[in-house]
């Protein structure tokens, strides 16, 4: 007796039963909901990354600058001083400091091996700038350097950084591109999904139209059962997609792009958004379909 | 409620129904008969709005049925219940759901019908096969299911086409008090039936003209029944 109270029947609320729940459409709804949205999860890590990237990139850069000083050995060390003394003076300087031996054989060992005795090359002489997070005038401080100190050349990694950030920038469109891609493929294969299930069930529509049901109400029927394997399916593709990213092993330096790959903190949350996204694709797409065929059908 | 003017109907080159004018009024029992192929279900067609007059003026519930839309029609297919001879259902629904379609379609819950919906399962010999799936029922059990779903909304006009044509005799009369019944309570019933000893029962309840389609034009049945 419990078991039939409990057993849902055709009423307002579950328009979409009327819809017969089995065929390839239902099953093609959520492989296609669950494979898109599983390709969501990583199309927005690929965001995410990149949008992390181009700011690491870009910001670490940002806030230092070098200058190098190519003088005859007995001139360095004074123009080295008179170097410090003017960044001493210069607003957006928050510290500035000659690399020592160590630490510039260091800048080149990636280059040439950290066997390689660099002593006997003649190497400038390198200063460290840090700037404050409001930053240095660059053009006024190149100006006075060229000035007062010929040996100094200001170098504020503007020609390094432009690069990146315009790579960073580039991937963080291919990100949205696919993000874009995926969604529009969802919403196509849906409707496809739904032309062909309104194909399938004349039968029903004509049915439902001799009973006396308006377009309104066979459409939401059909926009109700699309919308729910599109959900239903988009939770389970997310729900892998999830687990995929995080069996993805972790990069052992955390300066290369891959131990940056993935979603951190609050970005998680996102990945929240993937299921109703879908569905309301879902729904769009089937009510749309839903409507051009009825009007066929006249 | 229905009012026919003059209509005539043809399938392709071959005419069907000519200048046909006939009114049913609110409350009346009407018999449909003649002969298999003389039009009575393309007449019943025509008053469910399936179909459209060729020529001639059809008139439901006051409006044109030609002016109608396509929610104007099912708006209007709300208030007429029909049983077609070849019943069609939802098969991936019990005959229970079937039955209460039109509720749900009307925007009412079966739930609170539940009541009107079992004594009318029982009435209709259904209440045993109430969860059963249509392509599970007989043809006689079909036509039963098809006039519940019919009545179900209890509609302003029921039309129906041999209803009885596969049940047996005791459940013909059953089915045809259901709808005496129901005119009794002020619906207009139309039954398309070549059956004339059934004819003669319910003319012995009520009021029931007869009307005879032959040569595409449609006539008052004389009481030779």
């Amino acid at each position: 007796m419990i078991a039939r109270l409990l057993r849902p029947r055709a009423a307002p609320g579950d328009a979409h039963r009327i819809v017969p729940p089995t065929g390839i459409t239902a099953v093609l709804t959520a492989f296609v909901a669950a494979t898109m949205s599983f390709l969501a999860v990583f199309a927005l890590a690929l965001l995410f990354s990149t949008d992390r990237l181009a700011d690491r990139w870009g910001g670490a850069l940002a806030q230092t600058a070098t200058i190098r000083i190519s003088a005859p050995p007995e001139q360095t060390g004074e123009q080295i001083d008179l170097t410090l003394a003017i960044l001493k003076q210069t607003p957006g300087v928050e510290s500035a400091r000659p690399l020592t031996s160590a630490e510039k054989a260091g800048l080149l060992e990636p280059w040439l091996g950290p066997e390689m005795p660099v002593d006997g090359l003649l190497l400038p002489e390198l200063i460290e700038i840090v700037e404050t997070p409001e930053g240095l005038d660059a053009e006024g401080l190149r100006l006075r350097l060229r000035a007062e100190v010929p040996g100094a050349v200001f170098d504020d990694h503007g020609r390094w950084r432009a690069p990146l950030i315009a790579a960073a920038d580039r991937l963080r469109m291919i990100g949205s591109g696919a993000v874009a891609a995926i969604a529009l493929s969802l919403a196509a294969m849906v409707t496809l999904a739904a032309s062909a299930a309104l194909a399938a069930n004349t039968r029903v529509i004509e049915v439902l139209r001799l009973i006396g049901a308006r377009d309104h109400f066979v459409v939401r029927a059909f926009t109700m059962r699309f919308t729910l394997r599109a959900l239903t399916g988009a939770a389970a593709g997310t729900l892998l997609g999830l687990v995929a990213l995080l069996a993805i092993p972790r990069a052992p330096s955390a300066d290369t792009f891959f131990a940056d790959l993935g979603l951190r903190g609050a970005e998680w949350a996102v990945l929240l958004v993937i299921p109703p996204v879908a569905g309301a694709l879902a729904y769009i797409a089937t009510r749309l379909t839903a409507v051009r065929k009825l009007r066929e059908m006249r | 409620m229905i009012q026919f003017s003059g209509v005539s109907y043809s399938y392709g080159d071959r005419p069907l129904l000519s200048d046909v004018s006939l009114e049913l009024h609110p409350g009346s029992f009407h018999f449909l008969t003649g002969p298999s192929g003389s039009g009575k279900t393309t007449f019943l067609r025509l008053c469910h709005l399936e179909l459209a007059p060729d020529s001639g003026q059809l008139e439901i519930f006051g409006k044109d049925a030609r002016s109608l839309g396509r929610d104007a029609i099912a708006q209007t297919r709300q208030r007429l219940g029909i049983v077609h001879q070849d019943t069609r259902f939802l098969d991936h629904l019990t005959v229970r759901e079937n039955v209460s379609l039109p509720l749900v379609v009307a925007g009412r819950s079966p739930e609170t019908e539940e009541e009107n919906l079992a004594e009318l399962l029982g009435w209709t010999g259904l209440a045993d096969r109430a969860d059963a799936r249509p392509p599970e029922l007989s043809g006689g059990e079909r036509q039963r299911a098809a006039l519940a779903r019919a009545i179900i909304t209890s509609p302003d006009i029921v039309l129906a086409d041999e209803p009885t044509g596969n049940v047996d005799w005791d459940m013909s009369l059953r089915l045809l008090g259901l709808l005496v019944e129901l005119n009794k309570l002020g619906r207009t019933v139309l039954i398309a039936t070549h059956d004339l000893n059934l004819i003669r029962q319910v003319k012995s309840q009520v009021q029931a003209r007869v009307l005879r389609i032959r040569d595409r034009t449609l006539q008052l049945a004389g009481t030779d029944l």
